[in-house]
């Protein structure tokens, strides 16, 4: 947890400009490609921002990282491979780790990187390149991210081992997770959750982006995870239901001591926040595409008034 | 032949001693999987991870991240089937330091289909970054540990427990990738694993004394198979090559010999002994043997159908052999 955090206005101020950027380079990203993962941009501007700016204490990056390219794949043979990590900062026992665990919010995550000047912008135009290390789902050796998390369910379980270890080490930064509710249909996911609460893993805290969407509709329609708080709850965790759009409010949790229990931040999100033109997408809002040029229009605008 | 019971169990905790860095994780399997003394002497060190494997797999990928060295015990089943993606997204991928013993091998089990690891080999061979061992008997359960252990990146490997034979020497400890060369011949090649090599050397004994000249490795590292022993063994003989394991016969040993054969241009026969593309069922690790074709008497009529010859040796006549530990061919002693 960050041991200076700004004063409230003055960080608010930033966490919001910053969304707001966020949003924008996605979406200026969305039209040069013809789609991406807007929605998920427009709930998750703030959680990132909040994350980045006040909740997380993370090493500084000494300037904007310029992506390196693909470095092959992790193996003895290959010393040249490394982790997206060095983008969150260098490995201390008393800074934080940052875990993305729907690596389908990696381009989420870039923007964010480049708002908060951990990556430089070059890094985006990198995105989904042949031989380039930005991949569209976030990989270990994408900028950001640190373990492997593209088959959903695995990123918690895999942090959960890494608060294990810090707390047994006596290291004091604690393990941020992010999720995504429809990551709560996944058993692995609730195995995880037991795991924490029975073993008092109280170092890791997990802000969950609850936008209420999945791929083929809305999260009540494919499977229900709701009363997702109450479940939590029930498992042992530390549950604070929050407007996911209000940096204080998301960031105020952080700061109150769990006595064992996992933290949980549940993010209510809007998945068109920010650009009210995508709500005519409902109810697929996962992946953004425009099928007529005309169907653009809306998103040119709005990128022009940003 | 000398038995030795829980070799695992009193091992792991001797050799565990002075290693902080050691973890072991359990899946309720504790006293099944010989880890039960580890949790007794070292309990801070051991991580209670319930009925749930595949968090227990992802959260040994985390571990690894963190410098430990995660050692996950369970029923081989429950590693490679039913967290199988976490095997290979948080572990292999990564090429994390876990190492994974996986218990009851194939038929070793009355427990039937469900805790029968019959394809464990093909799959985690198939991993890159994986490498597979299995143990052949009291002396290889212990001394792979340490190798494994050393060995940088993931491990699987299929273990043994309970009341293990000696068949090796413990002058001769388990070596990653190092076949061992139980008897030199030009007739037959014969590669065996695990449980199946003290049938195997039941049967190439008295085959032998009926005349039968054969190359016999044991292979204790499934991944990889490099070693130059295996091209040797499969250039040098004259009728063709048996594979025996306790295992299917699709993309275990016998796979892994077709593929030196054919990438070699060995153009000879190969039989493969193992279960063939069937499942199993409960009973006890004799009937199956009997049932699978897994045993001396089996590989006696594979032997005899592959060099055209008939040895008249009967079940008695099996019954009757007397093992001892057999040195492998790379010593002095061995001849």
């Amino acid at each position: 947890m960050n041991p200076n955090p700004e004063p409230l206005n003055d960080w608010k101020t930033k966490a919001e400009l910053t969304a707001k950027g966020i949003r924008r380079r996605v979406l200026e990203h969305t039209l040069r490609h013809d789609g991406g993962y807007l929605s998920q941009a427009c709930s998750s501007a703030e959680l990132f921002a909040t994350l980045y700016l006040n909740v997380m204490n993370l090493g500084p990056a000494p300037q904007p990282i310029v992506p390196k390219p693909f470095p092959g794949v992790p193996s003895n043979r290959n010393l040249s491979y490394f982790t997206g990590a060095a983008f969150n900062g260098p490995r201390d026992p008393g800074t934080d780790r940052f875990i993305l665990s729907p690596a389908q919010y990696a381009l989420v995550l870039y923007a964010a990187l480049i708002e908060t000047g951990r990556m430089a912008s070059e890094g985006l135009e990198q995105f989904n390149q042949d031989g380039s290390s930005v991949e569209m789902i976030g990989a270990e050796h994408s900028p950001g991210m640190e373990v492997t998390t593209g088959s959903l369910g695995q990123g918690l379980s895999q942090a959960a081992g890494m608060a294990w270890a810090r707390k047994r080490k006596g290291e004091t930064g604690r393990v941020w997770v992010f999720m995504s509710d429809g990551e709560f249909q996944i058993g692995q996911t609730w195995e995880c959750v037991e795991s924490l609460s029975h073993h008092r893993l109280d170092n890791l805290g997990i802000y969950v982006d609850v936008n209420r969407q999945q791929c083929d509709g809305t999260v009540k329609s494919v499977m229900n995870v709701e009363p997702l708080d109450e479940r939590l709850r029930s498992f042992g965790a530390a549950v604070h239901v929050v407007n996911g759009h209000d940096p204080a409010a998301l960031a105020f949790p952080a700061r109150i001591p769990t006595a064992g229990k996992p933290l949980v931040v549940l993010a209510e999100t809007s998945p068109f926040q920010g650009m009210p033109f995508l709500a005519v997408n409902a109810p697929k809002f996962h992946y953004v595409r425009f099928k007529r040029p005309e169907d653009r229009a809306p998103f040119e605008k709005a990128l022009r008034e940003f | 032949m000398e038995m030795v019971s829980r070799v695992h169990a009193k091992n792991l905790v001797e050799w565990a001693k002075d290693r902080p860095e050691v973890l072991v994780l359990s899946a309720d399997l504790t006293s099944s999987t010989e880890i039960d003394l580890f949790r007794d002497a070292y309990p801070d060190r051991f991580i209670s991870l319930g009925i749930a494997e595949q968090n227990m797999l992802s959260f040994a990928g985390g571990l690894a991240r963190e410098g430990f060295i995660p050692l996950v015990h369970t029923f081989a089943v429950f590693i490679y089937r039913r967290a199988y993606d976490q095997v290979a997204m948080s572990v292999a991928y990564p090429n994390a330091n876990v190492k994974m013993f996986g218990f009851l091998p194939g038929i070793t089990t009355p427990g039937g289909a469900t805790h029968q690891a019959i394809e464990d080999v093909a799959l985690m061979r198939a991993l890159p970054n994986m490498t597979v061992v299995e143990a052949g008997d009291a002396t290889e359960m212990k001394t792979l540990l340490p190798v494994v252990a050393r060995h940088p990146g993931p491990v699987y490997v299929r273990s043994l427990r309970g009341e293990l034979p000696r068949l090796f020497p413990e002058s001769e400890p388990f070596q990653l990738d190092v076949p061992r060369v139980l008897s030199r011949g030009t007739d037959v090649a014969l590669f065996s694993s695990g449980i199946c090599t003290e049938e195997a050397l039941r049967a190439t004994t008295i085959l032998k004394k009926k005349g039968l000249s054969i190359q016999h490795l044991h292979i204790s590292t499934h991944k990889p198979f490099q070693h130059p022993s295996i091209l040797e063994a499969l250039s040098s003989v004259r009728h063709g090559v048996i594979t025996m394991e306790n295992h299917v016969v699709t993309g275990g040993l016998g796979s892994a010999v077709a593929e030196r054969m054919a990438e070699e241009g060995v153009g000879k026969r190969l039989v493969r002994i193992g279960l063939l593309d069937t499942f199993s069922h409960g009973a006890s690790k004799p009937y199956l043997m009997r049932e699978h074709g897994l045993d001396a008497l089996a590989l006696v009529k594979k032997v005899e159908a592959l060099v055209g010859a008939r040895f008249g040796i009967g079940e008695k006549d099996l019954a009757e052999v007397r093992l001892e530990a057999v040195h492998s061919g790379s010593k002095a002693e061995a001849l």
